[in-house]
């Protein structure tokens, strides 16, 4: 395991020393004092590499990354998981907005709130269906564009009066799906969004999801699982067709 | 003022960061220095500064005028107009450090005024101090040219200018003021030049103001200032936030958090499920302010005497963190900036769209 403090230092020679050492064959890393260091696992390839974060990272983490696990032990920033196509993000804390935008693949567990477009068009691909998990609330714009994959919003411990979701949820929403734990107000959504019960299939799914997160981030899961949820799911696979096409 | 400084379109950050003691505690700048140099990546050294409250006490009761000029005749042609209409009590070179970031500046000097009597306006039109040293720096900055006043407040000061804002902090050795209130700004120019009097805060008297962001309604906000006689001549949206600060703080009578809901209504369709009395009193300020209304992203942090506010634009497009310890409140771009600065706040949140966060010195404190 390599151990890298990191305080005071630049991230492009963190991210070097990181990458450097990936390549000549390091699994782990354990990362203190981070402080607002940007990009870190950004395009980094390698499903056994596992990098532990102590510290707020900066923006744009796990961009691009295409494999391994970081697990942040605070807060995280904006963009976390941007385009990231395999491999896992916990966050121990809340992080920023823009999460997961445009994401393919892999896996974003974060243990808090998080803040506003988050999910935006995420995509699924044949095998490629990315996965994210906010345990608090989010802000507006949650799923916008949402093309693929599951996002999954749980609202743990929020205040009575605070929604759990923003507005324009899941607008524009063409493909994928969303649990979310608790009543949802038509008007909080996109018109694209259709709103259900969740069936078999989407219990087992959600079930198993569930389970992983608890296990990551120390939540009880029959107690997750005591509460409602809704499905939100898109009317149409191309809700755009009409004004674009013709 | 001369512009020789490359710059060009681009898309990217800016980064800010407020700090205030509710308590009125003083902070020395080197502070702030720490958490706008953490977001050193959010600009590209074409600008930097600080604004700081507090810092002039020996002259508190004093308007603290900070110049900037292209050339000796023009503060010659300023100085001559300070002299006619005010009481200049101490005229000084700002102290600066040159160094090899910041090896050239404009003239930099400054004054601390008081309205001569005999200049004083009626109290019958209502006339007060405050608007002739408004009328003054509409002056000086639209008509004297190569002098520009970048700082106009009392017992208050901006400090800005092209580098980035630790250079800057250096330059005016910003370590050696002490302030209740700071704020600071890294400025990434997109669409207008960067330039000394371009750098953030903007400011006129007490209020100034940082941002993050770009106000797409500059033209409308512009006309609707220039109808009460705002001159708008520093090439950067972020002047009218300045100015419409005063008219609507200031001149208008509006409590800070109601100026807020003008410069970032609701959308009709929210105002449409208010209760009715909030619902009549946010579609007033809509018809009454429609070209007050800030459009456009943005994330900014304006201080005052007795305050500092944070806020952003109606759909979030510009990060804004806040975190509190103690009788400290901090704002930020990146939550970094403030863990920087305050390793453990007890509360660290990021407010909502368009949601003001507002946070004034305890009552009981002098500022």
């Amino acid at each position: 395991m390599m151990k890298i403090d990191a305080r005071g230092v630049y991230y492009r020679n963190l991210n070097k020393i990181i990458r450097d050492a990936v390549a000549s064959g390091e699994k782990e890393f354990d990362l203190i004092n981070v402080n607002g260091q940007r990009y870190i696992g950004d395009g980094l390839q390698g499903s056994d590499v596992k990098i532990d974060i102590h510290g707020v990272p900066g923006n744009d983490m796990a961009a691009f990354m295409d494999g391994p696990t970081l697990i942040v032990h605070s807060n995280a920033q904006d963009d976390v998981s941007n385009t990231m196509n395999e491999g896992k993000v916990v966050v121990h804390g809340h992080a920023g907005d823009v999460l997961g935008y445009g994401m393919r693949g892999g896996k974003l567990f974060v243990k808090g709130d998080a803040g506003f477009r988050v999910g935006i068009h995420m995509k699924g691909y044949m095998d490629k269906a990315p996965v994210m998990i906010i345990g608090g609330t989010a802000g507006n714009f949650f799923g916008e564009y949402m093309a693929g994959g599951v996002l999954i919003l749980l609202g743990i411990n929020r205040k009575k009066d605070t929604p759990i979701a923003g507005d324009y949820l899941g607008t524009g929403m063409h493909g994928g799906v969303m649990y979310i734990r608790g009543e949802v107000d038509p008007y909080q959504c996109g018109a694209e969004v259709g709103i259900s019960e969740l069936n078999d299939e989407d219990k087992k799914n959600l079930s198993a999801l569930i389970k992983e997160y608890c296990n990551d981030l120390g939540f009880n899961y029959n107690e997750i699982m005591s509460e409602k949820f809704v499905k939100l799911y898109p009317k149409s696979s191309r809700p755009y067709g009409k004004l674009y096409a013709y | 003022m001369n512009n020789n400084y490359d710059f060009q379109k681009d898309i990217a950050g800016c980064g800010l960061t407020g700090i205030i003691s509710t308590k009125g505690r003083k902070i020395s700048g080197s502070v702030i220095r720490c958490s706008i140099a953490c977001q050193h990546d959010r600009g590209n050294g074409l600008g930097g500064g600080f604004a700081a409250y507090g810092i002039y006490p020996k002259y508190k009761d004093h308007y603290a005028f900070h110049l900037m000029y292209d050339n000796m005749e023009a503060k010659k042609t300023a100085e001559a107009y300070l002299d006619e209409n005010l009481t200049v009590d101490l005229a000084e070179e700002i102290p600066t450090k040159k160094s090899k970031a910041i090896p050239t500046s404009p003239i930099l000097w400054r004054y601390f005024v008081k309205v001569k009597d005999s200049k004083k306006g009626s109290s019958v039109a209502n006339i007060s101090d405050d608007d002739i040293i408004v009328n003054s720096v509409m002056h000086i900055n639209s008509d004297i040219h190569g002098a520009y006043i970048f700082s106009s407040g009392k017992n208050m000061g901006a400090f800005k200018g092209v580098g980035f804002p630790e250079e800057i902090a250096d330059f005016f050795m910003i370590e050696n003021y002490e302030g209740y209130i700071w704020t600071a700004h890294n400025r990434f120019p997109t669409n207008t030049p960067g330039w000394w009097g371009g750098a953030h805060p903007f400011t006129l008297l007490d209020w100034s103001i940082v941002h993050n962001g770009e106000i797409t309604s500059y033209g409308i906000n512009k006309r609707y200032l220039e109808m009460f006689g705002y001159k708008l001549t520093l090439l950067t949206d972020t002047e009218v936030v300045a100015y419409m600060l005063d008219l609507l703080i200031r001149r208008h009578g509006l409590k800070p958090e109601i100026a807020c809901v003008a410069l970032a209504s609701p959308f009709w369709k929210s105002i449409a499920r208010m209760p009715e009395d909030e619902k009549q009193m946010v579609t007033a300020l809509r018809m009454v302010y429609g070209s007050a209304l800030l459009n456009g992203p943005f994330a900014f942090v304006f201080g005052y005497t007795r305050g500092m506010v944070g806020m952003n634009d109606r759909i979030k497009l510009r990060p804004l963190v806040v975190a509190s310890k103690d009788d400290m409140v901090y704002m930020s771009s990146e939550e970094s900036a403030i863990i920087e600065i305050c390793p453990s706040p007890e509360k660290v949140w990021a407010p909502k769209a368009g949601e003001a966060v507002i946070v004034n010195l305890d009552k009981d404190v002098a500022a």
